[in-house]
């Protein structure tokens, strides 16, 4: 009898949130459906950029059969030749055919937007609740380690986990999940701080469930639509982070197609072939491009609130 | 009220001249003693933020220090090569005092950093801070020509996009600020210098000797902040101008020109403010790439140089080095802020 009641209670809790969230922000009978409706209604770049960003994710995933070439196979022969018929985007200086890497590289920096992102997002997350949560020392520690975090400029930070662990993609990946989290702790915190004084949070309390689920099952829902518009806004910067830092020799290592280094090697022939270097450019700007777009439509839908901050 | 023939000087001076009040205002803020109440405020304010960077600073010199020691191998193998005399490495370990424990060795770096030392490069055998010294001028050149261009640009757009909101010229400067913001920073480079320099010949490729070959790495720095800075000015400038301040400054007939120059662009332009000062430290670090396209001797090729020969003591200097003026640069953007905007002072 006791354990049904509490099921109930728990349940009520449980379900409090989302309309209570939804009320405040946009009338109670939208749901995750009507919000992309509203979504791509208003905003139509967004909704093109989604179209955008999807096709790369097909063109990526599916990139053997996309690419006419081997994106990776040299024929000395074909060295530095201009866009034509059979190489859209012409050869590099091994021949190798611009067009075919491009498309292999697709994968290499979406994996690098999302995987990185969503590694340091995470880390931000639980760091950022359990900062709200508990406050005091936990707080304290946490934010301050965030300040520290913050107050380094990415691009240098990043560098210096390169260097510590030397080039290659694998280090990208563990430098760009270290250094990105604090933006993430300090908003997911600063929600935490207001949702940990809901009624909904009272209720959970006062019934006896335990601080993790009521910080996963309670307050992180809630925290959801601006995790989601963060990381639409992350990705691009994870991308173009890769990007620089193979650009400057200390990340993807050769033969690998990532976008920054075809553009760094292309730039030694820069002045006759420019489009070795101006392609790959392209592809990294079309791809930032169409998760900025996006990131800014999903906020104007989905969290008001993030474009007040 | 003044009688029949009297006249009343209070309104003739508040009708007449526009600062009458205004300095009527801050005339009894100086004889109230009210400044002297504020100006412990804002003190108190000041030394309460530099109190919180001082942790930070130590925070993020520790960090640095400790991850460039977490790097496998010993740093004097990894500098000399693998084949040297054992005696000679553990000597020259003695001499950098490498063989002291950690935390002995991160208060002696600390200690020697305060005192203007970074150390000596492995590579170069030179004072690291002397290196920096050289360097640093045309990283500052670069940072403050960049800056230039983005607030100019920046602003420009960014007013003219608010006044023709939803027109032609508000969506191509928005699309073309997205771009900005969008676009690596190599790209710009390369773009233009590919175009501006190889095509047109209009600048020398690289180099950084004379402003003509400055203006290229100028813009390229400043492209993408000239971006955000006028989509930040623009969505400011709506929204000051929907305020009700705005509608009585038009319904007193002020021109379009008035309204926006003497009214809203004050408003708006706080958060702005704010917002250049932190591009402008901000730069400091962007100028990696900018520095490396156009072979600009600044300070991050050094660092970049200090990751590509394993120099750790020239990385060590530069990246510190650097973020320590970053963050001094955000303390002074905060503190610019609070001086500026007074609703922040008062909610303080």
């Amino acid at each position: 009898m006791k354990d049904e009641r509490q099921e109930e209670m728990m349940a009520a809790a449980g379900t409090a949130p989302k309309p209570d969230i939804a009320e405040a922000q946009l009338g109670e009978a939208d749901t995750w459906m009507d919000k992309l409706r509203t979504l791509v209604r208003q905003n139509k770049m967004a909704a093109a950029s989604a179209v955008v960003i999807v096709l790369m994710i097909l063109v990526a995933v599916f990139a053997p059969w996309v690419a006419p070439y081997d994106h990776l196979a040299q024929s000395l022969t074909d060295r530095l030749q201009d866009p034509s018929a059979a190489h859209w985007l012409g050869t590099d200086e091994l021949g190798r055919d611009v067009y075919s890497r491009i498309i292999f590289g697709a994968r290499i920096s979406l994996t690098i937007g999302l995987v990185p992102t969503l590694i340091s997002m995470a880390i931000g997350t639980v760091l950022g609740l359990c900062a709200g949560f508990y406050g005091g020392k936990t707080d304290f520690i946490i934010m301050r380690l965030a300040d520290v975090m913050l107050a380094f400029p990415s691009l240098l930070l990043a560098m210096v986990v390169m260097y510590t662990m030397g080039g290659g993609l694998i280090n990208i990946f563990i430098a760009l999940s270290l250094v990105n989290w604090a933006g993430t702790a300090r908003i997911v915190r600063s929600h935490t701080l207001s949702l940990k004084e809901k009624e909904f949070v009272e209720a959970a309390r006062s019934i006896g469930v335990k601080k993790w689920t009521i910080m996963f099952r309670h307050i992180l829902p809630n925290c959801l639509p601006s995790l989601i518009v963060l990381f639409t806004l992350n990705i691009p910067s994870a991308i173009l982070s890769e990007a620089s830092l193979s650009f400057l020799g200390i990340g993807a290592q050769p033969p690998s197609a990532s976008w920054g280094l075809m553009v760094v090697r292309g730039k030694k022939y820069l002045f006759s072939e420019p489009w070795l270097s101006i392609a790959p450019s392209v592809a990294i700007m079309i791809v930032v491009l169409a998760f900025n777009f996006l990131g800014d439509g999903l906020r104007d839908v989905l969290d008001p609130y993030l474009k007040e901050q | 009220m003044p009688q029949n023939g009297e006249i009343d000087f209070a309104a003739f001076f508040h009708n007449s001249l526009p600062g009458a009040p205004r300095a009527g205002k801050a005339l009894s803020f100086i004889m109230d003693g009210a400044w002297q109440k504020e100006g412990e405020q804002v003190l108190s304010r000041v030394l309460k933020r530099i109190a919180i960077s001082v942790p930070v600073l130590v925070g993020v010199v520790l960090a640095i220090f400790i991850m460039l020691r977490i790097v496998p191998g010993d740093p004097v193998t990894t500098m000399m090569g693998e084949h040297v005399n054992p005696a000679v490495i553990e000597k020259i370990s003695r001499e950098m005092g490498l063989d002291q424990p950690l935390i002995v060795q991160f208060f002696r770096y600390v200690a020697n950093a305060l005192r203007g030392d970074f150390g000596t490069s492995y590579r170069l055998n030179r004072n690291v801070t002397q290196i920096i010294l050289d360097a640093f001028p045309n990283t500052v050149k670069l940072s403050l020509l960049a800056a230039a261009v983005a607030w100019i640009i920046g602003i420009v757009a960014g007013i003219v996009a608010a006044i023709q909101q939803n027109k032609l010229l508000d969506r191509l400067f928005m699309g073309s600020a997205l771009l900005g913001v969008s676009m690596p920073v190599f790209m710009t480079a390369l773009v233009l210098q590919y175009v501006f320099a190889f095509k047109l010949k209009w600048f020398p490729v690289s180099g950084f000797d004379s402003l003509r070959a400055m203006i290229l790495p100028a813009i390229a720095l400043g492209w993408n902040s000239a971006g955000s800075i006028a989509r930040m000015t623009r969505s400011n400038l709506v929204e000051v101008m929907q305020n009700d301040f705005i509608r009585t400054a038009r319904a007193k007939g002020l021109r379009e020109q008035g309204v926006i120059v003497g009214h809203a662009l004050k408003n708006a332009m706080l958060p702005v403010v704010t917002m250049m000062a932190l591009q402008l430290s901000s730069m400091l670090s962007g100028a990696v790439l900018t520095e490396s396209v156009f072979g600009v001797p600044g300070i991050g090729r050094l660092a970049v140089n200090g990751i590509e020969t394993r120099d750790m003591p020239l990385l060590q200097g530069t990246v510190v080095f650097t973020t320590i003026l970053i963050i001094l640069g955000n303390l002074v953007a905060d503190l610019l802020y609070n001086v500026l905007d007074p609703r922040i002072r008062e909610d303080g």
